[in-house]
């Protein structure tokens, strides 16, 4: 008797344990499926932590050892926004808002986040003659690509800017540096927008470019971004925390000072650099895009070697005929594009560089936002409130 | 344990639970918990020492195993059945060394056979002292006793560690330059520590069973448990082992349909998954944000530290509640019900309940082998000291080493001192209310407000002691505790 209870009993439960299993299967496939239909991932990343339970950050999320910098690289532009101190502050109607975007020089590499471009050009605490205060917002990101530049601007033009300022370098103007940063990468759908909208002479096929598929739209083949997502919301604690946002060594290898013999650019060789060589349409589409709000572009200081072969470069990246070429055509493209145009190529000494040509100290940095700050100053009062 | 581990003893397991013949179990859990021991263990940069530290293991359970057995039993074909399966086994774990790319179950490659067989030659001379002498064992059970303990506080003593390391590398014709205290990552010694000196405790106090062989080994090397517990009794786990194993031809395939199958089925699943949503969710999650020796010099108000400090109080549950879920789990898939190591303990009211239900299988180790023997040595006549004193010294000094055994540094001794205090204050709370709040009980609302008080201050002190656990020194603790503080 005890034996057919036994069965009958065990029988029972491994029917459940197996309708159990059956249903957590069946539930797991239609989340996923549901998941990979409505995919809600840039949904999810516009709901942040930041701006209601800790500071939002100040500037984008950027970060290749999280557990020191609390900090990390993800590519979901909505959740880096997201993210950015930009995303919690309604505007102030006294407010002259300023975005600052640009490569590793205006994200600030090595120094921290109250030492960037941005935060010197707060720090002035300058005032417009109708009595708005400048407020400058660093959405760097340390890549050199002027269509990253192009994709973090066509975001930022939702938070109402004033003015925007474009540092540049001629790194970022090449063509096979254009759609090379993983955020791109990341972000095909996005960049493929831009290309077409602005008709950039780029390939909206390139193959780096890592299409969504079906299986990375389910929980599990984008469970890296999940996770991402969910790091970067938990980050924020020890952001908030401490403050830091970078893991700056104590000591780095300084920029080079003796220099290779070496006169190529890229793929180009001397004598001359054409305009046809950069990618000068990507900043007329920055303008475009920008409307009526004024763009600072801004040739971006750099460090001038006195080393070995300065005779021939002018440090680690630029030969100088190319650098000058470079120099001359955006001069002579802003005076017939009628651009701002700002050059600061030589503007803070080589000693205030750190360990690259374009990563300055605090006191270079500081430097060049006094420049910077008295051409913003300079555009402000000519543009209209 | 790393997900693949759990991933590949769950698979044995459930081998072992549907698919092995009742008689056939207890050799495949015996040889699956031998080739874990090598699996598990970390690299060491100290040659050779990745494949003499498991060896270690295990040689030290057999002389164990050989000094605590019982004098008069006959060598049984299933004792030699067992050594067998134990020589061959690391045998073949060495020899693994000359397969070429099937090379090896250690991070690194294994010492020549030659060494192994000069140190299984010298083993078995210590295993055959106490069989062919018994008398022996009168001395050979305190120098056990005393080896396990030495080598407990070469592991945990960061300086003698270090001493350790130089001198090992010097034997082994390695620089000495290079040597740190971390070079003696031993796996899962100090959980074995505990299992041995019990059985060698219970062995003097004339409180063991007699044990095959085969079984006392699987009891000390369990894999579930081997590198975080919980700390089971022999008498409880081998009874539990002989019942999973029962050795009888007629059971030896039971259907798939047994109800006892199919409980430990549906019980293990559960536990493991768990688990593992403890460990690597939950804790891995609050591990980003926990407390720790880089964060806490940079947290800048006293609200993010306490945000810090109750991550770290969190995670450090659920790490080790997720392993604990994860081994009865995979245990209870064998048909071993391993003892339970956690009872929602940051829910208690009081310290002592909290010690009652945090990482139990220790306490009550603690509870067996020091503070009863040593409160009643205390409270023998001859000395006539006070019944408070007697708890103090009894409490602070059981939960100094306590502390101690997660290694001898100031900031481990200042976590037990912690603990020590709070239960004798406790306890002295306890003893002065009990006829003078007995009122509470008639007014539930006081009751539940005592009761609220209750668990947020114990909460708040556990979380305290943590600063000293988490931190590695008492200088930088003491600089939390400030911040914590505002001062």
């Amino acid at each position: 008797m005890n034996n057919v209870e036994d069965n009958t009993a065990s029988n029972n439960r491994l029917r459940f344990a197996g309708r159990v299993i059956l249903k957590a299967l069946l539930l797991f496939l239609l989340l996923n499926f549901v998941f990979a239909i409505w995919y809600p991932l840039p949904t999810l990343a516009k709901f942040s932590a930041y701006n209601v339970f800790f500071p939002g950050r100040q500037r984008l999320p950027y970060g290749d050892n999280p557990s020191k910098a609390y900090n990390l690289s993800l590519y979901n532009l909505d959740a880096m926004f997201a993210s950015h101190e930009l995303a919690g502050r309604v505007k102030p109607d006294d407010e002259f808002r300023v975005l600052v975007i640009g490569d590793s020089a205006s994200w600030g590499f090595l120094l921290e986040p109250d030492q960037t471009l941005a935060a010197y050009i707060n720090d002035s605490r300058a005032m417009l003659p109708d009595g708005r205060r400048v407020r400058a917002y660093n959405l760097g990101y340390p890549v050199m690509s002027l269509t990253k530049d192009l994709l973090i601007l066509e975001r930022a033009m939702q938070y109402k800017p004033d003015m925007i300022v474009w540092p540049l370098t001629l790194e970022s103007f090449p063509y096979d540096k254009q759609l090379f940063p993983p955020l791109l990468q990341n972000n095909p759908r996005a960049v493929r927008e831009l290309i077409q909208t602005h008709d950039l002479s780029l390939d909206t096929k390139d193959a780096n470019f890592e299409e969504l598929s079906w299986w990375k739209r389910t929980i599990v083949g984008g469970r890296r971004q999940l996770a991402d997502l969910l790091r970067l919301q938990l980050y924020g604690v020890l952001w908030a925390a401490t403050g830091i946002d970078q893991d700056i060594p104590e000591t780095y290898t300084l920029r080079q000072e003796d220099l290779e013999a070496d006169r190529g650019f890229h793929n180009l060789q001397p004598p001359h650099l054409q305009a046809s060589d950069l990618a000068l349409e990507i900043l007329s589409a920055g303008v475009r895009l920008a409307g009526d709000t004024p763009v600072l572009l801004v040739n971006e200081p750099m460090f001038i070697s006195q080393g070995q072969n300065s005779d021939i470069r002018y440090n680690f990246y630029y030969p100088r005929w190319a650098y000058d070429d470079y120099r001359r055509i955006m001069s002579e493209e802003s005076q017939r594009k009628n651009w701002q145009y700002l050059d600061l190529w030589n503007a803070v000494p080589g000693s205030e560089f750190t360990n690259s040509a374009v990563h300055m100290t605090p006191d270079g940095t500081r430097l060049y936002a006094s420049q910077v700050l008295r051409a913003i100053l300079d555009v402000a009062k000519s543009s209209p409130k | 344990m790393t997900l693949t581990h759990i991933l590949v003893f769950a698979l044995v397991s459930l081998v072992v639970g549907w698919a092995v013949p009742y008689r056939w179990r207890g050799w495949v859990l015996l040889g699956a918990s031998l080739l874990a021991v090598y699996w598990l263990q970390p690299s060491t940069p100290i040659r050779y020492l990745d494949f003499w530290f498991p060896t270690a293991s295990i040689l030290l359970t057999v002389i164990t195993w050989a000094a605590t057995r019982t004098p008069q039993a006959q060598p049984s074909r299933r004792g030699m059945v067992g050594a067998a399966l134990v020589v061959g086994l690391i045998l073949v774990v060495a020899l693994l060394r000359y397969a070429g790319p099937a090379c090896c179950l250690t991070p690194s490659r294994p010492p020549d056979i030659w060494r192994v067989l000069g140190v299984f030659a010298m083993a078995a001379l210590l295993v055959a002292i106490p069989i062919r002498f018994p008398v022996s064992r009168r001395f050979l059970v305190p120098a056990i006793i005393f080896l396990i303990l030495g080598l407990f506080i070469i592991l945990k003593s960061p300086a003698i560690s270090q001493w350790a390391s130089e001198w090992l590398r010097v034997s082994g014709g390695q620089s000495a330059l290079l040597a740190a205290a971390s070079d003696l990552p031993w796996l899962g010694f100090s959980y074995l520590a505990f299992r041995l000196l019990h059985v060698l405790r219970d062995y003097q106090g004339g409180k063991l069973p007699a044990y095959d062989f085969g079984e006392f080994v699987t009891y000390a090397i369990f894999y579930p448990s081997y590198t975080a517990g919980p700390i089971d009794r022999s008498q409880r786990f081998i009874g539990d082992l002989r019942s999973a194993t029962p050795g009888k031809v007629s059971e030896a395939l039971k259907p798939v349909n047994d109800p006892a199958r199919q409980e430990q089925f549906v019980q293990g699943g559960t536990r493991i998954l768990v688990g593992l949503f403890k460990k690597f969710v939950v804790a891995d999650g609050l591990a980003l944000i926990a407390l720790n020796s880089q964060n806490a010099v940079q947290v800048t108000s006293t609200l993010w530290m306490w945000v810090l400090l109750y991550a770290y109080a969190l995670r450090i549950y659920f790490d080790f509640a997720g392993y604990t879920d994860i081994a009865l789990g995979l245990a209870r898939w064998v048909g071993i019900r391993l003892p339970e190591n956690f009872d929602r303990p940051y829910l208690k009211q009081n310290l002592t309940a909290f010690w009652n239900s945090w990482h139990m299988t220790l306490a009550q180790w603690f509870r067996a082998y020091f503070f009863n023997p040593f409160t009643r040595y205390l409270r023998s006549r001859r000395l006539n000291i006070p019944t408070w004193v007697i708890i103090f010294i009894g409490q602070l000094s059981t939960m100094l080493l306590i502390g101690l055994w997660h290694g001898i540094t100031w900031n481990y001794a200042a976590w037990g001192a912690w603990h020590g205090v709070g239960l004798f204050m406790h306890n002295r709370w306890s003893d002065w209310t009990r006829s003078r709040l007995s009122g509470i009980v008639e007014r539930p609302q006081l009751r539940k407000v005592m009761a609220f008080g209750g668990w947020l201050l114990t909460f708040n002190y556990i979380a305290l002691g943590w600063v000293f656990f988490a931190l590695p020194s008492l200088e930088l603790a003491l600089d939390v505790f400030k911040s914590l503080f505002g001062i």
